[in-house]
C-alpha cells in the first residue's frame, strides 16, 4: 500500500501535514508524538522580522470551532533559521514546508531569499490569506492581480517550489487559484480561515481583541470541502486541502474531492497525536476500500 | 513530561457561587505536579473544541489524586461541574511552569475570587512562615483548608467577613509583614499587589490569566507583555502556557 505523495516534485511519506499556526515548528509537539511519522511539517508563518502579533484575548471558542486572532506573532527569520529549523534536523524523515508572511511584496521576497539556503527547507508556503493582519496577509489574497505579482516576485528568487495559500474570503476561490498558477505557483493550498465575529454578552464587548478573527474547526468543513473540489477541477498544479479536518472520514473527503494532501490545524488543540490517528485511519480506509496508492482516494467521475 | 489522560472523577461538590470542588484520579500527573501549574480539560461534547484551563488547587501524591476548584464560566465548565463520582474526565497536564518553592524569610500569599485555589497548594507547599491574605466578594470558600496552613486574613466587598473592601485593604489593616509575596486573581488585583510589592521593595510572583487554546505554547493565543524582549518570538510577549502562568511581577506589564 503506498501512502506517499509527490507534490510539485517533492516526495512526503504520507499526505498529512500540520497546517500553519497550529503547531509552531513542532517543538512543543515532539514530546507528546513522533514527528517523523508526519508527512510534513508546515511551520508557523515566519517574517523578515519578529512581529508582535495583536493585543488578546486572541481566541474565542464557537460551536464546532474557534476564532482566532493572533496576528502572526512570529520570532523573524534569524532566530527561525537557528533554532526552528535547527530543531527540525532531527525529523528527517518528514518535510519542512515554511510558511512565509509580509506586510510588502520586499518582506516575502526577504525571507524566501534568506531560506534559499536552507537545505532543511523543502518547501515553501506564501500567506497571502491571513485576515487578521491589516497590510501584506490578505491584501495580496482578495486580488488576483496583487495575488500573481506576489506569486511572481517569489518565484524569481525562490529555491524551494511554492505553495500558494489562498484566502476563503473571496468571491471565487477558482480565479485566485488560477491567477497563481498562471503566476508559476507550483501548488496551493486551501482554505485559511474564514472572517468571522463573536460578542462577550456578559462582558459587552468583542470576544476578541481585535473585534473580527479566522474562522477554523468542523464548523468550515464544508465550506472548504467545496472550495478544494472547485479549485482541484480549476487548476493543473496541486491542491493542499485543509479546513476543519479533525479526523480520517474529514481528511478522506478532502482527498476525495481533489486534494493531493490535507492539513490538520484546530484539531491539534483537541488532540495532538490526531494526526497519527488520520494517517492510520488512511490506510485503514484503503485497506477496506482494496486501495494500493492513495490517490485512487480522488472521487473519479464520469 | 505532559501526560494525558481518563481521569476519573472521585469527587464533585457545589461550594457555592457556581464554584465546585473536584477531585480526579491522575496518578501520572500527579507524581509530578507543582503547586501553580494547571491542567487542560477537555470537554465531552464535540462542539467545544479547546480545552478549558483549570489550575490545581492540591495535589495528593499518595493516592495519585489533584484537586480542581473552579467556577461555571460557559458551558465547558457547566459540563464538568454536572459530572459525578465514577465518570471519566479528559485531562492532559501538569501545565506551565508553577511557583517558585523559594522563601526569604515571610511569604504572603495573596489571593482573590477565583484566583483563590491554586494558592492552597503553594500554601501547604511552601518552606518557612507564611500568611495569607484572600479576598471575596462575600462568601467564602476553602476558608477551612487556608486556615489548617497558616494564618489568614479575609477581605470581602460586602464587609460580611473580615476586612470590607479588597484584600489589599485587609493587609494593611493587619500590618501584615513580607520579605515575599505571591499572588493570583483577577487583574486589578495583581496591579494593587505589584504596585505594594514595588513600594516594599520585595520579590514578587504573580499567576496570570488569558485564553487559550493548545495550552502547549504552540499557538500563542495567551501572551502577555513583558517587560523585556521574549526568547521564544524575540518581542515582548511571554506564553502564559508555557513560560507562565506564574510570573516576577516586575517582568509583566500588568
Amino acid at each position: 500500500m503506498n501512502l506517499s505523495v509527490t507534490l510539485a516534485g517533492v516526495t512526503l511519506q504520507n499526505p498529512v501535514m500540520t497546517a500553519s499556526g497550529t503547531f509552531g515548528s513542532g517543538m512543543e509537539y515532539a514530546e507528546m508524538m513522533d514527528l517523523n511519522r508526519l508527512g510534513a511539517v508546515v511551520t508557523k508563518g515566519v517574517a523578515n522580522v519578529p512581529w508582535p502579533g495583536n493585543p488578546t484575548p486572541r481566541v474565542a471558542e464557537v460551536t464546532s470551532g474557534m476564532l482566532n486572532a493572533i496576528g502572526l506573532q512570529n520570532p523573524g527569520i534569524d532566530t527561525f533559521t537557528k533554532r526552528d529549523l535547527a530543531f527540525l534536523t532531527d525529523y528527517p524523515k518528514t518535510k519542512v514546508i515554511v510558511n512565509v508572511c509580509g506586510r510588502t511584496a520586499e518582506d516575502y521576497v526577504e525571507v524566501v531569499e534568506r531560506l534559499a539556503d536552507c537545505p532543511r527547507v523543502d518547501m515553501l508556503e506564501i500567506n497571502i490569506s491571513c485576515p487578521n493582519v491589516r497590510e501584506g496577509g490578505i491584501a495580496f489574497g482578495q486580488n488576483p492581480k496583487a495575488a500573481e505579482t506576489i506569486t511572481k516576485a517569489v518565484k524569481r528568487v525562490a529555491a524551494q517550489p511554492v505553495i500558494m495559500k489562498l484566502s476563503p474570503n473571496v468571491t471565487d476561490i477558482t480565479e485566485m487559484a488560477k491567477a497563481v498558477e498562471a503566476a508559476g505557483a507550483d501548488a496551493v493550498s486551501l482554505i485559511n480561515t474564514i472572517t468571522g465575529m463573536k460578542f462577550d454578552i456578559n462582558r459587552r464587548t468583542f470576544a476578541l481583541a481585535n473585534r473580527t478573527g479566522g474562522l477554523s474547526g468542523p464548523a468550515i468543513k464544508p465550506v472548504a470541502v467545496r472550495m478544494v473540489y472547485q479549485t482541484a477541477h480549476a487548476v493543473k498544479i496541486p491542491v493542499i486541502g485543509m479546513g476543519g479536518i479533525a479526523c480520517a472520514e474529514d481528511a478522506i473527503e478532502f482527498l476525495m474531492a481533489g486534494a493531493s494532501a490535507v492539513s490538520v490545524g484546530t484539531a491539534n488543540f483537541h488532540d495532538p497525536t490526531v494526526t497519527l490517528k488520520i494517517i492510520e485511519g488512511i490506510e485503514a480506509y484503503m485497506q477496506r476500500f482494496g486501495m494500493k496508492d492513495v490517490s485512487e482516494i480522488r472521487l473519479k467521475e464520469d | 513530561m505532559k501526560y494525558r489522560c481518563n481521569a476519573a472523577v472521585v469527587q464533585n461538590l457545589p461550594l457555592g457561587d457556581d464554584i465546585y470542588d473536584m477531585w480526579i484520579e491522575a496518578a501520572d500527573i500527579a507524581a509530578c505536579a507543582c503547586p501553580g501549574q494547571f491542567l487542560a480539560l477537555y470537554p465531552e461534547d464535540p462542539t467545544r473544541l479547546l480545552p478549558r484551563p483549570i489550575s490545581i488547587c492540591e495535589i495528593d501524591r499518595a493516592c495519585g489524586r489533584l484537586r480542581l476548584v473552579y467556577r461555571v464560566a460557559g458551558a465547558g465548565t457547566r459540563e464538568f461541574s454536572e459530572m459525578k463520582p465514577g465518570d471519566f474526565l479528559d485531562v492532559m497536564g501538569p501545565l506551565g511552569n508553577g511557583f517558585p518553592l523559594e522563601n526569604p524569610g515571610r511569604a504572603l500569599i495573596v489571593g482573590g475570587g477565583i484566583g483563590v485555589p491554586p494558592l492552597l497548594e503553594l500554601a501547604k507547599s511552601l518552606p518557612g512562615e507564611k500568611v495569607l491574605a484572600m479576598g471575596y466578594r462575600s462568601r467564602t470558600y476553602l476558608e477551612e483548608d487556608l486556615r489548617a496552613v497558616a494564618e489568614l486574613v479575609i477581605a470581602t466587598e460586602d464587609g460580611s467577613k473580615g476586612t470590607r473592601g479588597n484584600v489589599l485593604d485587609a493587609i494593611r489593616e493587619n500590618h501584615v509583614q513580607a520579605d515575599v509575596i505571591f499572588a493570583c486573581g483577577p487583574l486589578p488585583m495583581l496591579r494593587a499587589v505589584k504596585a505594594f510589592a514595588l513600594e516594599k521593595d520585595i520579590p514578587c510572583y504573580v499567576s496570570m490569566e488569558e485564553r487559550m487554546a493548545c495550552g502547549v505554547g504552540a499557538c500563542l493565543a495567551c501572551v502577555c507583555q513583558t517587560e523585556n524582549v521574549d526568547e521564544h518570538s524575540q518581542v515582548h510577549n511571554r506564553r502564559i502556557c508555557k513560560e507562565g502562568p506564574v510570573f516576577d511581577a516586575r517582568e509583566v506589564v500588568l
